[in-house]
């Protein structure tokens, strides 16, 4: 697989390992916390199960290459642009255009279907999926990978000791624990607690003069944002080497996370991503040599990790017991 | 007097064939508190929900200050100063009382995300403001031990107190009052019954009232339509209501009238 993390080797003691591996499932943990916060705003605002996260987070990644190598932007018009500087603006320029992308698609493709069954509208978000996966993957190439412009390499890292730290894991970190600070903020301000509001009662919502249209755009809006930050990092080194086909499958790898947290809760999706993460590489480094298990089990302890938890608690880890509204 | 805050006319409404009202026409006029009562499934709900964008009825038509209202959506129904409450207490369980007045103020606060952010001057003078605003309504309901509370903890009658609020909060025009004694005892009728008359005379707000409680209906409304199957039966004073063989008939059946 391709997201198999290509950590340079560790030389360290047990417990130095123990570090390194702890800092990397934190990052791990982050992008699926990022991926995973995305959907479940969406979901929370708009009880809309969407399926296109994934082929949205691609599309953003691929969009900070767009702009960081193709066009050069904002680096054609100021001569020797640190290349840290150029990726972040690309970054949030793709994120922008991204945040508008997801507003279109809502007002196109979801709002017309208010009022549908659920299956059909969860249907359609599975069509975005294939549709926008096709486009991006045309604009990659088949089987190519397209650097996204990013200022880490494999080997950017710092070395303590035997503990070995990579700085895109560091800027992983942070850029989660900013986002999530964010959006605990936003939920405190007006326009959040409008949209908290929304997601509780729509009707009396409504009733508050709060338009429950504008509501689902801004959700949309954040959550394709959020994809985008989360594709970014799973497209960078050490995860990739850049955005490719894979990239879209990263999202689905959010899904346990989604589901082990509580399909509505915002604590839960970052808990959740947090626990796959960590899980994830625990068991990619200690069960490794475990040869009866085969290669790449460590994809597969995540989904081990949600059933375990769904057997106890079958709504997640903060979900609410009862979603649907009668 | 100019013409009627509030105006129904002739108005249908019907689900798949089932009359929920038909031609409803009545008019409410500023300051005026207007009651609508009748039997279970009598229309009275859907009245309201006509008159706050929720249902779109299939004839006639409803105006606000002489203009029509017609197929606008709830939140845009909302900015124009029509506030409601609803039969079931739909609160923000979640949020405190606060909280849920501060969303009242929603309409009232045109700081755009910009200056919310920076925190300009101009936001934060709208905060103080907003803030002032529902510690008045606070004062006025009674409610300041429960300021800080998540309204899911509190007892039944002072989330609806707390509805009523967050109704007021928007400083409507109009408001829509969806059964607010129901369920309550005496007690706690006859004290949302002087808060009700509060908010008409210190606020000045109009207010029309679905009630099944005859006695708070008869006590405080200005004037009283009776719906019966969707269909008027009668429009007066409480005193001629009252005395109305049609209403008598409406609910308590034909043979005590005969």
């Amino acid at each position: 697989m391709l997201s198999v993390p290509l950590v340079a080797q560790v030389g360290g003691t047990p417990l130095e390992t123990l570090i390194t591996k702890t800092i990397d499932g934190l990052a791990l943990g982050a992008i699926y916390a990022l991926l995973a916060l995305g959907f479940v705003i969406i979901f929370k605002a708009t009880q809309v199960l969407t399926f296109a996260h994934g082929a949205v987070s691609a599309m953003g990644a691929y969009l900070v290459s767009y702009f960081a190598i193709t066009l050069n932007i904002p680096g054609r018009w100021i001569p020797d642009l640190p290349v840290t500087l150029q990726f972040t603006l690309s970054a949030v320029i793709a994120i922008v255009v991204a945040a508008g992308i997801g507003m279109a698609l809502e007002r196109v493709f979801i709002r017309p279907m208010i009022g549908e069954p659920l299956f059909s509208i969860v249907m359609i978000t599975i069509g975005l999926d294939i549709v926008i996966r096709t486009i991006v993957g045309d604009y990659i190439g088949q089987g190519n990978t397209v650097v996204t412009g990013a200022p880490w390499g494999f080997l950017s890292q710092w070395k303590i000791g035997g503990v070995i730290i990579q700085h895109a894991q560091v800027a992983t970190i942070i850029v989660a624990i900013v986002t999530v600070a964010v959006l605990m903020w936003f939920f405190k301000s007006r326009i959040g607690i409008a949209m908290r509001a929304t997601a509780f009662d729509q009707e009396a919502a409504m009733a508050q003069g709060i338009s429950a249209g504008r509501i689902f755009s801004l959700a949309w809006a954040i959550g394709a944002a959020l994809a985008v930050l989360g594709g970014i990092f799973a497209a960078v080194p050490p995860r990739a080497l850049g955005v490719s086909a894979g990239t879209a499958f990263f999202a689905l790898r959010a899904f346990p996370a989604i589901v082990i947290g509580g399909l509505d809760s915002i604590k839960g999706a970052v808990v959740g991503g947090f626990i796959v993460g960590m899980a994830e590489v625990m068991a990619g480094h200690y069960l490794s040599s475990v040869t009866a298990l085969g290669i790449g089990f460590n994809t597969v302890v995540p989904y081990l990790v949600m059933m375990a938890v769904l057997l106890v608690r079958p709504h997640g880890l903060y979900g609410t017991v009862e979603i649907r509204r009668v | 007097m100019s013409g009627p805050l509030l105006e129904f006319e002739n108005v249908s409404l019907s689900f798949k064939g089932v009359k929920a009202l038909s031609g409803v026409s009545f008019g409410v006029q500023d300051g005026e508190l207007f009651a609508i009562i009748g039997p279970n499934g009598a229309g009275k709900t859907s009245a309201f929900n006509c008159m706050n964008g929720v249902y779109k009825p299939q004839e006639g038509d409803i105006r606000w200050k002489g203009e029509s209202i017609l197929g606008r959506r709830p939140d845009r129904i909302a900015e124009l100063g029509i506030a409601r409450t609803f039969q079931n207490i739909e609160l923000f369980a979640h949020m405190t009382v606060l909280e849920n007045l501060l969303l009242g103020r929603h309409i009232r606060t045109d700081v755009g995300w910009f200056s919310g952010s920076f925190w300009t001057k101009k936001a934060r003078r709208e905060e103080l403001d907003n803030r002032d605003k529902v510690e008045d309504i606070i004062d006025l309901l009674e409610i300041e031990s429960w300021r800080q509370y998540p309204v899911a903890l509190l007892p039944y009658g002072i989330q609806k107190r707390v509805e009523l609020g967050r109704a007021v909060a928007m400083e409507p025009e109009l408001l829509l009052l969806d059964e607010p004694v129901a369920g309550m005892n005496l007690e706690e009728t006859e004290g949302m019954a002087r808060f009700i008359l509060d908010i008409r005379e210190e606020l000045g707000i109009s207010i029309i009232l679905v009630e099944h409680d005859m006695g708070l209906v008869m006590d405080i409304a200005d004037r009283i339509l009776v719906l019966d199957f969707g269909t008027p039966i009668a429009m007066g004073v409480p005193a001629d209501v009252q005395r109305d063989p049609e209403v008598i008939k409406a609910y308590l059946g034909e043979d005590v009238v005969a």
